[in-house]
C-alpha cells in the first residue's frame, strides 16, 4: 500500500505518466497495425467464414468493457476506503470510456448476431446482462455530473460503482451458467486456431494499450484542470 | 491481405467503421480537452 501511495500522489502521476505516454502511444500503433494485418490475411473460418473478422473487435471491446469497470471498482474501493487522492479522478475519467468500449461490444455483437444467428438482438443472459453494465456506466456518470461537491459526488458514486460490480462475474458465467444463444469462451480454452488467436490478442493488447493512453491523458487532463481552478481561486482572494 | 467480405461485407464493415469512428472519436476529444487543459493553466501559471 505503501508504495502504492508514494507512486500515486498527482505530482508523481504527471512525471511517471509524461514518461511512459510517449511508448504507449507508439505500442497501440504498432499492436493495432499488426492485428488488422494479420486479422485481414487470415482465411475464412470453417464455420463462420469472414465474419470471424468481427470476432478481432468485438471480443477486445466487450472484454475492455468488463475490465474497466473492474479498474473503477478497485478504484472506489481505494477511494471510499483510503481516501486516495487520484483514486477518484482515475474512477471518473475511466467511465466514459468503459462506456464506449460497451457500446462498441453491443453494436460489433449485434452486427455479428444478424448473419450468425439470424438476428441482431436476443434477450438472453449473456447479452441482457452486458446491456445491463451499459446502463451502469451512464447512472454512474450521471451520478457523477449531478452532485456539485467532487468529494460527495465520489464517494455516492463509488458506492454505486460497488454495487454494480456484482454484474461483472454475472456478465462472465452467463455463457456456463444458463442456456443462451451466445458462443462460450474459446482463447483460455483452446478452441480457437492460433491464426485467430494471434490477432485478437494482438487486437485486445492493442485496445488495452489505446485505454491504458487515453486513460492517463484524461487523468492529466483534470488534474491540470483542478491546479487552474486553484490558481484561479488564489487570484481572487 | 483480402478485403473481400462477400456476402457478409453489410456486416463485416460497418463494425470495423463504427469501431474505428468511435475510437478515433474518442482519442481525438481526450487530446483536445488535454490540449485546452494545458493552454490555460500556462496562462494562468504565466500571469501570476
Amino acid at each position: 500500500m505503501q508504495f502504492l501511495f508514494r507512486y500515486a500522489n498527482p505530482h508523481q502521476f504527471m512525471r511517471l505518466s509524461g514518461a511512459v505516454l510517449p511508448y504507449t502511444v507508439l505500442a497501440t500503433i504498432l499492436c493495432l497495425s499488426a492485428a488488422l494485418y494479420l486479422g485481414f490475411t487470415a482465411p475464412p473460418d470453417y464455420q463462420q467464414g469472414r465474419t470471424v473478422l468481427i470476432l478481432f473487435i468485438h471480443v477486445p471491446a466487450a472484454s475492455l468493457a468488463m475490465g474497466i469497470y473492474g479498474a473503477i471498482a478497485v478504484c472506489s474501493l481505494l477511494s471510499l476506503v483510503w481516501r486516495h487522492p487520484l483514486a477518484d479522478i482515475a474512477a471518473r475519467t475511466a467511465a466514459p470510456l468503459g462506456a464506449l468500449f460497451t457500446a462498441l461490444g453491443l453494436i460489433t455483437g449485434a452486427l455479428w448476431g444478424k448473419p450468425m444467428w439470424g438476428t441482431y438482438w436476443v434477450w438472453d443472459a449473456r447479452l441482457t446482462s452486458f446491456l445491463l453494465l451499459l446502463f451502469i456506466y451512464l447512472g454512474y456518470m450521471a451520478l457523477w455530473n449531478a452532485i456539485e461537491d467532487d468529494t460527495r459526488a465520489g464517494r455516492a458514486a463509488a458506492i454505486l460503482a460497488l454495487v454494480g460490480a456484482v454484474n461483472i462475474p454475472i456478465i462472465k458465467f452467463s455463457v456456463n451458467w444458463w442456456n443462451t444463444l451466445h458462443q462460450g469462451e474459446s482463447i483460455v480454452s483452446g478452441a480457437l486456431a492460433p491464426v485467430f488467436l494471434a490477432p485478437l490478442l494482438l487486437m485486445l493488447l492493442g485496445y488495452g494499450l489505446l485505454f491504458a493512453t487515453l486513460w492517463m491523458v484524461r487523468i492529466r487532463t483534470v488534474i491540470m484542470e483542478r491546479r487552474a481552478r486553484t490558481l484561479m481561486q488564489a487570484g481572487e482572494a | 491481405m483480402n478485403f473481400d467480405m462477400g456476402a457478409y461485407s453489410a456486416y463485416i464493415w460497418p463494425a470495423y467503421g463504427i469501431s474505428a469512428l468511435a475510437l478515433i472519436g474518442a482519442t481525438l476529444w481526450t487530446v483536445a480537452s488535454w490540449r485546452r487543459a494545458k493552454a490555460k493553466l500556462a496562462a494562468l501559471e504565466k500571469k501570476s
